[in-house]
């Protein structure tokens, strides 16, 4: 019988813990796939974060690291500047990069380390069991913002992509979403080129992915989709926000 | 054949460590330890390493993290409000089971404290030095020469026992200029990954992945983990255990001092024994693991101890469990800043003597 469709070779065959409608195990098979295209798993080096996919290190069949809480980049930084011809990549969650790890994330962004950022944005705490996330939007009801979140006393929601196109040194700087097919197609391109733009040397590209989290929105996996599409495309608009590459 | 120069405490321990092979410095600049960072800044780039100046403390030892994971000899510094800060780092470290070199050269506390010398952070290097069940190799030098010394057994420390290892000392220690002779260069930083089969540096597609980590979810596994790393120190304490003694064969007062205090002491001890007291002491240079085999044997003879500490009193506890507080256990201390002067430690002696 002919194989027409397999899971991505550099993808280990641990079953994965994430929950039904969840879009992480896209986003890890692009990474995957784009991984196996430019056959760099043998050089390739990913850095774990904490949150959801903190156990990516037993996904991934390339070397992995896992990072403290938001360090993944200083992490990172480390190991490339260690191995500068081996392929070096974070994973990180919007806690994770855009709140503890801020600090991390601009400052690796702004001296352009030559590495690979997946940064998902489900605008949730998924792991700790849904609490208010940087990217929560306006009115989202968390665990921490039972009454919504209130820009008044809790803030506006952080828009990553454009913060960091302030910043002379990214080369690459683009917000895809996976809820849909058109979506995910565009997606896989994106990571495809941040990882390219590593292996040619040009420096760093950060991908945000616009992702679900059913169990913690309380949504089906398929309402999770169209509330990405309705609600959080209109404040996180898809598209390229950097590219010198 | 190693040449002599004149270097101050904190360019030792930097020029010290690229000759053992570190290649990796991460760092942010602090009081009284910036010198190590110039030093490393300049040196650095010109022998293809990396100097990287961190965006903060809790950044370069996480960057220190991502080098040793890859099994370079990597190592940050810093003084104590910054070592504050790389306490969740070093606990990471110590969970991945990783080995770097971290140089805390101490200033008064707590908070922002001040810059001057302080030795009070003995506690949070020996007890823990962050959150969980570990501990991390503590070597006190109390001259420029053991400073260039120590840099080279914490790194051979460390990736014995794959654990992180730090240099403790006082302010004064990293200011003061003093005559060393560095170590040759002896290590080849590029055969340093090789010995380190755990190390993330590409499978290859020859071998399974490695991965590095301190996350274990099965309560059993961790425990397993802990337990094993105890075993370690046990290791540790049984073997690598370093002390100095000084004039204790017939002492019957024993000092109990490091860094410029065992310094101050010793001109201490010289002037007391011309007086006819009979006092010696004993210096330990390992902080953890702790030389208790050394005072308990002293405890068996002597009349007395006297620690002499700029703190409030944090190794006066060490020493008091090391004997089992079979001997009175007096302090001679200052803190913020200030040191005992030779007279103040002699008068403390005489006090003793009594």
């Amino acid at each position: 019988m002919a194989v027409v469709f397999q899971k991505p070779k550099s993808l280990t065959d641990a079953v994965l813990h994430y929950c039904p409608g969840c879009t992480h195990g896209i986003v890890h098979r692009l990474v995957a796939e784009a991984i196996d295209e430019l056959g760099i798993e043998g050089r390739t080096i990913g850095v774990a974060p904490v949150g959801c996919s903190v156990m990516a290190y037993d996904y991934f069949g390339c070397d992995m690291i896992e990072a403290a809480h938001g360090r993944a980049p200083a992490v990172a930084t480390g190991v490339k500047r260690s191995m500068p011809d081996n392929v070096v990549f974070t994973y990180q969650g919007d806690g994770d990069l855009a709140s503890i790890g801020l600090c991390e994330t601009v400052s690796t962004a702004c001296r352009g380390e030559n590495i690979t950022i997946i940064f998902i944005n489900n605008a949730i705490y998924g792991m700790t069991g849904g609490q208010m996330a940087p990217t929560s939007l306006i009115g989202q009801v968390t665990q921490t913002s039972p009454y919504g979140r209130d820009a008044a006393t809790q803030g506006m929601p952080i828009r990553v992509c454009e913060l960091l196109s302030t910043l002379e040194a990214p080369v690459y700087l683009e917000r895809v979403a996976v809820n849909s097919v058109p979506h995910v197609r565009q997606a896989k391109k994106a990571v495809l080129k941040a990882f390219k733009n590593q292996v040619e040397g040009k420096g760093f590209s950060l991908i945000e992915v616009l992702s679900t989290c059913p169990t913690n929105w309380g949504l089906t996996p398929e309402k999770a989709c169209q509330f990405v599409e309705e609600k959080m495309i209109p404040f996180y608009p898809l598209g390229v926000f950097k590219d010198r590459a | 054949m190693a040449e002599k120069v004149l270097m101050k405490g904190n360019e030792a321990i930097a020029e010290a460590a690229i000759r053992c092979g570190c290649r990796h410095y991460f760092g942010y600049p602090i009081t009284p330890q910036t010198e190590i960072a110039a030093y490393m800044s300049k040196r650095m780039p010109k022998i293809g390493g990396t100097f990287l100046q961190a965006e903060s403390e809790i950044a370069a030892i996480n960057m220190v993290y991502g080098a040793a994971s890859t099994g370079r000899r990597t190592m940050t510094s810093s003084s104590s409000p910054g070592i504050s800060l790389k306490a969740e780092g070093l606990s990471y470290l110590a969970g991945a089971d990783l080995p770097a070199l971290i140089v805390n050269i101490q200033r008064g506390g707590p908070g922002l404290g001040g810059i001057q010398p302080s030795q009070s952070d003995y506690f949070f290097m020996t007890r823990g030095p962050g959150h969980g069940d570990f501990h991390i190799i503590v070597l006190a030098p109390a001259t420029v020469q053991e400073m260039a010394d120590m840099t080279r057994l914490a790194f051979e420390l460390g990736e014995k026992y794959r654990m992180p290892a730090m240099l403790l000392a006082d302010g004064t220690m990293g200011q003061m200029m003093e005559p060393v002779v560095l170590p040759e260069e002896s290590v080849d930083p590029e055969s340093i990954p090789a010995t380190k089969p755990w190390a993330t540096t590409g499978t290859g597609m020859k071998r399974a992945h490695n991965i590095v980590n301190s996350l274990y979810l099965k309560p059993d596994e961790l425990e397993k983990t802990n337990i094993e790393r105890f075993e370690r120190y046990a290791q540790l304490e049984k073997e690598e255990c370093r002390w100095e003694e000084y004039l204790m064969d017939d002492a019957e007062i024993c000092v109990v001092s490091v860094g410029i205090t065992a310094r101050v002491s010793k001109n201490a001890i010289v002037a007391a024994r011309k007086e006819g007291i009979k006092v010696g002491m004993i210096r330990p240079i390992t902080l953890y693991p702790f030389p208790k085999a050394p005072l308990a044997k002293a405890a068996e003879k002597v009349k007395s101890f006297l620690t002499v500490e700029l703190n409030m009193g944090q190794m006066n506890e060490d020493v008091k469990l090391a004997i089992n507080c079979s001997k009175k256990v007096s302090m001679c201390n200052r803190v913020g800043g200030m040191i005992p002067s030779s007279d103040e430690v002699l008068e403390a002696i005489r006090k003793e003597a009594k």
